[in-house]
């Protein structure tokens, strides 16, 4: 499977199953789609018109030469390997990563809030440290083998209940020592309550800190206020700002999320680079369609100029010495994770689980709230293993729409919750995420092409 | 090559015989929350 593309002045072929890219000129741009199904005899005669044959000959052999290398026009051998995969996957049971929310309450009211304003369709609550401790029992109890283990304080605002965030820290320390297990935090905060107390413990203790801001003040304020409509901009930005250089600029995402409202969300990006930002992440927002500030399929060609014009200034930036990172264009061409990691997912409700306040396992925090997707709790394990299973077997080869796609080992077919949120099916993808993720693909990997040079 | 420049040569099909150790990072635990997004992340097996 090939995806072929223009792009800033590129044509960029990539091999989809083995990962190879090239950058060719007009006449193998113009061939690659030809060559397959026909002789370089026919391919000759049919461009004609633009190439003479003896450069048609030309570029053929080197396409020749790729494909006999094994970089070009390579087969898809992973149905297979996945099979066998997740049927290991669904006899080890493994868990290695939690959501814990530490908090369903919220010092702001952003207004597109999926936990909406904190409570997730519930009531406020505080989770206890009890119930975090446990939590972090079912995960080492749980994990097998693995080593790594990670749990993300999250919300909410996590920050609203710190003294439980230490406590279940102090916790999971002792658990290493005894169990050989290595726990990495992640701390997702508004930036509220952060103080410098709480930035020393999060710089000890959370190998990720992500802090969310919108970009721009204006754009931040209107949609990230606090309960008495105010913005929360100016308040948290200059502590954002210090945690980021507290942490040498690496370790920690500003984490922002563009609406409606801000399609022109490529000045965000740069407003926060800016601000002197190295590690930036701005998410498309995940609305229903009657939400005013929600993405519609009409917004695409202007949220894809956005990302060519980033692109673009990314380069440049880059290539000045005062390049940042860019969550969705980041990619890792040469390394990179495994084709399962690539084909399985991001793990929700597998090796990947939520902890609501009072206990319950959910397959990740968008489910959170979706009482269906109860899976058990913190006590008792899981207790709707076919949850579990129907997680388990999704994977790129039963989603459709993924197996034709060039993004597939790249987006690892899509955000399970928004599949469901939107289709009602965790194996039906969200058609404007999908389309999102292939252009930020495109962009990468443009990148990857010009710094190449 | 005189049309063509290979930037890369990751051949997937490699990571089919050693990969699947599943110390890697959970994709959401990093900066996205609401979309998938595996592309980006690293190997802890190299």
């Amino acid at each position: 499977m090939i995806h072929q593309y223009k792009n800033n002045g590129y044509n960029i072929v990539l091999d989809v199953n083995s990962g190879s890219v090239h950058v060719v000129d007009e006449i193998v741009y113009d061939i690659i789609p030809l060559f397959q199904d026909n002789t370089v005899e026919t391919i000759k005669d049919m461009l004609s018109d633009k190439y003479s044959a003896e450069n048609i000959e030309e570029a053929c052999g080197e396409i020749q030469a790729l494909k006999d290398d094994g970089v070009l026009f390579t087969d898809d051998i992973y149905e297979t390997c996945i099979e066998q995969f997740t049927e290991q996957k669904a006899k080890d049971n493994i868990v290695k990563a939690m959501c814990l929310h530490i908090a369903h309450d919220c010092n702001l009211a952003c207004k597109y809030c999926f936990a909406e304003e904190g409570e997730y369709h519930g009531r406020r609550a505080l989770m206890s440290a009890e119930v975090g401790k446990k939590a972090l029992d079912f995960l080492v109890a749980n994990s097998g083998m693995r080593r790594n283990l990670e749990v993300d304080f999250f919300g909410g605002e996590p920050l609203m209940n710190f003294d439980v965030v230490k406590e279940i820290v102090r916790y999971g320390r002792e658990l290493e020592k005894t169990n050989d297990k290595k726990f990495r935090f992640t701390m997702t905060t508004n930036g509220v309550l952060l103080n410098d107390e709480i930035l020393d413990f999060v710089n000890k203790e959370c190998g990720n800190l992500v802090l969310s801001v919108d970009g721009r003040k204006e754009i931040h304020d209107k949609m990230r206020p606090f309960r008495n409509g105010t913005g929360s901009y100016d308040l948290i930005m200059p502590k954002f700002q210090k945690a980021a250089e507290s942490r040498n600029q690496t370790d920690y995402y500003v984490r922002g999320t563009f609406t409606r409202n801000n399609l022109d969300f490529s000045k965000d990006v740069l407003d926060l680079a800016d601000k002197g930002f190295k590690q930036i992440s701005m998410e498309p927002v995940v609305a229903d369609e009657s939400e005013d500030y929600a993405l519609r399929m009409e917004d695409l060609p202007e949220i894809y100029d956005e990302y060519d014009k980033l692109a673009v200034e990314m380069i440049k930036r880059e290539r000045e010495g005062r390049g940042f990172n860019f969550f969705h264009f980041m990619i890792d061409l040469t390394g990179g994770p495994c084709v399962y990691k690539r084909l399985s997912g991001c793990g929700c409700g597998t090796e990947y689980l939520a902890v609501t306040p009072w206990g319950d396992l959910y397959p990740c925090h968008q489910f959170v709230g979706h009482e269906e997707f109860i899976m058990g709790n913190v006590w008792e394990g899981i207790k709707s293993p076919d949850i579990r299973k129907g997680f388990n077997y999704s994977n790129v080869y039963t989603k459709d729409k993924c197996r034709d796609c060039f993004c597939k080992f790249y987006c690892s077919g899509g955000c399970a919750a928004n599949a469901y949120n939107f289709n009602g099916d965790i194996n039906e993808p969200y058609d404007i995420a999908c389309r999102l993720q292939q252009k930020r693909v495109e962009c990468a990997i443009m990148i990857k092409c010009a710094l190449a040079e | 090559m005189k049309h063509i420049k290979t930037i890369t040569t990751k051949n997937l099909k490699e990571t089919a015989k050693n990969g699947g150790c599943g110390e890697c990072q959970t994709s959401c635990q990093s900066a996205c929350k609401t979309s998938c997004t595996v592309g980006n992340q690293s190997c802890e097996n190299k």
